[in-house]
């Protein structure tokens, strides 16, 4: 299963696509909802790698509209949590992952993206 | 019986038949497990800090497990289909994706706290098509560098994998170097023929720590010991009654794993199991 916290670190590795190249747009996505334990340290400690706006975005594509689209100043609580909930608790289960530059698209198969390459795409 | 990486290409090797035997096989999965969590001692990870890791061939979840256990968040790759699908059996908690990592990484730069990979390189050393992209230093070269910038600065990335010549040693850590990694190989039990475990610990930055870890050493180890003791019991062995290679204590005893392990047919035992025979029979 995909996470959205790692769709939000991931972009295309194809020969020659080094701009534009994220976030990857998901289409036809089914997703499930599945429990995780909420660790705050994680969430703070993670949080400066994200990018927020591809992120409210994927959330918002799937169904979830808890984050705000601008990233908040302070993050309270509430906040975290529901940024768990977001990160951490969606999988992606089946669907697809385009590359918004050169238009490769990555299936998702059973919970398992397709990240392999074609001959002449390896860099 | 030639290595693994010398009889077909891995996701081929790691079919549904093998991918089930290599994770049921209980010595596997304890030796699997003793070098992840040698590899994680390596990694030295602040204490109790969560971390977001990459598994680097993380196969069906062996070592992916053990990642659960010590309360990280990990992504996994692999190459090959049947480990992957035996990793979703098993119900890892990590993000799980079919990719082959001489093709490179597409992550952020600076998106893991660190990386750790289980008997996975030595399978980069081999090239399956006459295609310039499927020699074994591009492959290197792109994994080593497209790895580079995925991992935070400072932190680590631990590679146990089995060389079959210093050669293979030396091409590894020469690219790594030219990738920007610092570090080395540190070798555990590097006397003994059993134990010998190899590690390659790349540093970014720092790495959290400027000195290479040291290896363990041979002598109070259990299996070096183990090796001595059989050694000896070998001379002794020499003179006096032949006794049976397999006796009726250890007939029980496998007998008794069978039927843990569901095998259907298993004779009942009696006063006969592993009763010594004429020799005429």
């Amino acid at each position: 299963m995909v996470r959205l916290i790692t769709h939000n670190l991931l972009a295309c590795h194809v020969k020659g696509c080094t701009s534009n190249n994220f976030p990857l747009a998901l289409k036809d996505i089914q997703i499930e909802l599945r429990e995780a334990e909420f660790n705050p340290e994680f969430i703070t400690n993670i949080l400066p790698r994200l990018e927020w706006h591809a992120l409210a975005d994927a959330a918002r594509q799937v169904g979830d509209t808890s984050l705000p689209p601008e990233q908040p100043e302070m993050m309270d609580d509430d906040l975290l949590r529901n940024l768990h909930h977001v990160l951490l608790e969606i999988h992606i289960v089946e669907g697809a992952m385009t590359c918004p530059n050169c238009k490769h698209i990555y299936p998702i198969l059973n919970g398992i993206p397709n990240m392999l390459l074609a001959e002449h795409e390896i860099g | 019986m030639s290595r693994p990486e010398l009889q077909a290409p891995p996701e081929i090797y790691y079919g549904d038949t093998e991918a089930k035997k290599y994770t049921t096989n209980t010595r596997n999965q304890q030796i699997q497990a003793d070098m992840t969590y040698r590899a994680l001692e390596l990694l030295n990870m602040p204490q109790s800090q969560p971390a977001f890791l990459l598994d680097i061939g993380c196969g069906s979840g062996l070592s992916g497990e053990i990642l659960d256990e010590e309360g990280y968040t990990w992504a996994g790759v692999d190459i090959a289909p049947s480990m992957l699908q035996v990793a979703l059996e098993r119900e890892v908690d990590g993000d799980l994706f079919l990719q082959d990592i001489g093709q490179g990484f597409g992550f952020r730069p600076g998106s893991f706290d660190g990386a750790i990979s289980i008997s996975v390189l030595q399978w980069l050393l081999n090239a399956e098509t006459s295609h310039p992209t499927s020699s074994p230093p591009h492959r290197l070269n792109r994994f080593f560098t497209t790895l580079y910038s995925a991992l935070r600065n400072p932190s680590r990335a631990i590679f146990q994998f089995y060389p079959s010549s210093d050669d293979q040693i030396q091409l590894i850590t020469s690219i790594a170097q030219r990738a920007g990694f610092g570090g080395g190989v540190v070798v555990d039990y590097p006397n003994s023929k059993k134990a010998k475990k190899v590690f390659l610990c790349l540093f970014v930055g720092s790495g959290g720590g400027q000195q290479l870890p040291k290896g363990l050493e041979g002598e109070e180890d259990d299996h070096v010991r183990f090796e001595r003791r059989r050694e000896m019991e070998k001379k002794r062995d020499r003179s006096g009654k032949r006794k049976p290679l397999k006796d009726k204590v250890w007939i029980l005893k496998k007998k008794e794993l069978y039927r843990q392990r569901g095998k259907e047919g298993v004779p009942r035992d009696s006063k006969y199991t592993g009763r010594r025979r004429k020799p005429n029979f």
